[in-house]
């Protein structure tokens, strides 16, 4: 039986940790508007980028002349894994869940024989995976010191991850990243980045029936454009992680502090109980001597 | 007069969007102007300023550093990386931005990249000149 004092440590020490959870969940609140917002304001570009692309690659046969970042390299030997994931902890699933997507994908890569490459970007993917494949994990992007993600950030991972596929260092490569969809609800997502993946069905319809001028030629424009692609993918799926992570922060430091709530409550039972306890056979004591005499 | 639709998207936000009179781009083979009923033209971009004239303001200038434009019926969009609207520029900005060129061309042991990157500079050293500061 703990005694009294062990009981009121407890509970203020519970009540701190209520504190600090209640104060993160708001901080997650605050940024997670924040990154909703950031989110919001980079789609266009994609979209656009995305209707430009599929408006372009339509009038181009893909023939072995066409650039390797749309055609891919004619080989499917080695993958490179783009893991994003978030540099802290304490945010629920969200962390594991994004890794456990890339181990599944990577171990039936290796089952089916194949190479594969791990580019981490943010701490947390590296910790998870580093047990599993040490060897295999070619580089981490440390963004601890990143703020807010802007789109700087996303071409410096895009230009690392071009440097390799200029070298020949892989044929397929994978991003790893959470779509956000709500505040409870993040969805890991794999999205192959290249070769390109173009869906056949372009959404901009008045831009199909015009017959454009190609300023320089069509196969320039798509080769200035392609890299650049890989950059917008990967801001993309930067700010969709970023505020995913808030997301997943939110929703779990929410539950901590329920939690937290709960257990004040049944320690305060328990503490008020043996107080009382303690009262009465104190009286009991009291009484039962002034009867003896 | 007739107007045009006219958006510059840069990736983190969107710039600009609404209705102009005219619009001159730093087209990758020589400035063009855009004015209402423009063929349907594709360009990529060089660095340069991107001029916009409208009825409220003539001539607003923003700095792009390479960029994609398209220009369809329904209006003209430029895909800029880098965007800045003429208020927001310091020479502080461009030169780093020449630095930052440089230090890319430098890294570099592609012929290609170092030409491209030579463009680069030559052309933020020339938007620094017609600036004036």
């Amino acid at each position: 039986m703990p005694s009294l004092k062990d009981l009121r440590n407890r509970i203020a020490s519970v009540k701190a940790t209520q504190k600090i959870t209640k104060a993160m969940q708001m901080v997650a609140a605050a940024k997670l508007r924040r990154a909703q917002l950031a989110a919001e304001a980079a789609r266009p570009f994609a979209e656009r980028m995305t209707a430009v692309m599929a408006n372009l690659s339509g009038g181009i046969t893909i023939g072995p002349e066409s650039p390797r970042l749309l055609a891919g390299t004619g080989q499917d030997r080695t993958h490179l894994l783009i893991v994003c994931t978030a540099e802290r902890g304490l945010c629920g699933a969200f962390n594991s869940s994004i890794s456990r997507l890339a181990r599944e994908h990577a171990v039936r890569l290796m089952g089916q024989g194949k190479t594969v490459k791990i580019l981490c970007v943010g701490k947390k993917g590296h910790d998870v995976l580093r047990r599993q494949f040490g060897q295999q994990i070619i580089d981490l992007v440390d963004l601890r010191a990143v703020k807010q993600i802007g789109y700087g950030e996303a071409e410096m991972v895009a230009s690392k991850v071009l440097n390799l596929f200029e070298a020949g260092e892989f044929d397929v490569a994978t991003l790893f990243f959470s779509r956000f969809r709500s505040v409870i609800q993040q969805i890991p997502t794999a999205q192959q980045i290249i070769p390109v993946e173009l869906g056949t069905g372009t959404s901009d319809v008045t831009a199909n029936e015009a017959v454009y001028e190609y300023e320089p030629d069509e196969n320039e424009i798509l080769a200035s454009l392609l890299p650049r692609n890989v950059a917008v993918q990967v801001f993309r799926a930067l700010l969709e992680n970023a505020a995913s992570e808030q997301g997943a922060r939110m929703s779990a430091m929410d539950s901590a502090t329920r939690n937290a709530g709960d257990m004040i409550k049944k320690q305060t039972q328990i503490y008020n109980r043996s107080r009382q306890a303690m009262i009465t056979k104190e009286l009991i004591e009291i009484i039962s001597g002034a009867e003896a005499l | 007069m007739a107007t045009l639709h006219f958006e510059l998207v840069a990736p983190e936000r969107v710039l600009f969007s609404g209705e102009v009179e005219a619009v001159m781009l730093p087209g990758s083979e020589g400035d063009m102007t855009v004015l209402p009923g423009h063929a349907p033209v594709m360009s990529t971009l060089r660095a340069g300023f991107v001029v916009v004239t409208s009825h409220k303001d003539q001539g607003s200038r923003v700095l792009v550093r390479g960029g994609f434009a398209e220009i369809n019926p329904a209006g003209v969009i430029v895909l800029a990386e880098r965007a800045t609207p003429l208020e927001e520029l310091t020479p502080e900005l461009i030169d780093r931005e020449i630095l930052e060129a440089e230090t890319q061309r430098d890294g570099s042991a592609d012929y290609e990249a170092r030409e491209a990157a030579n463009a680069m500079i030559a052309q933020l050293r020339e938007a620094r000149e017609t600036l004036k500061f």
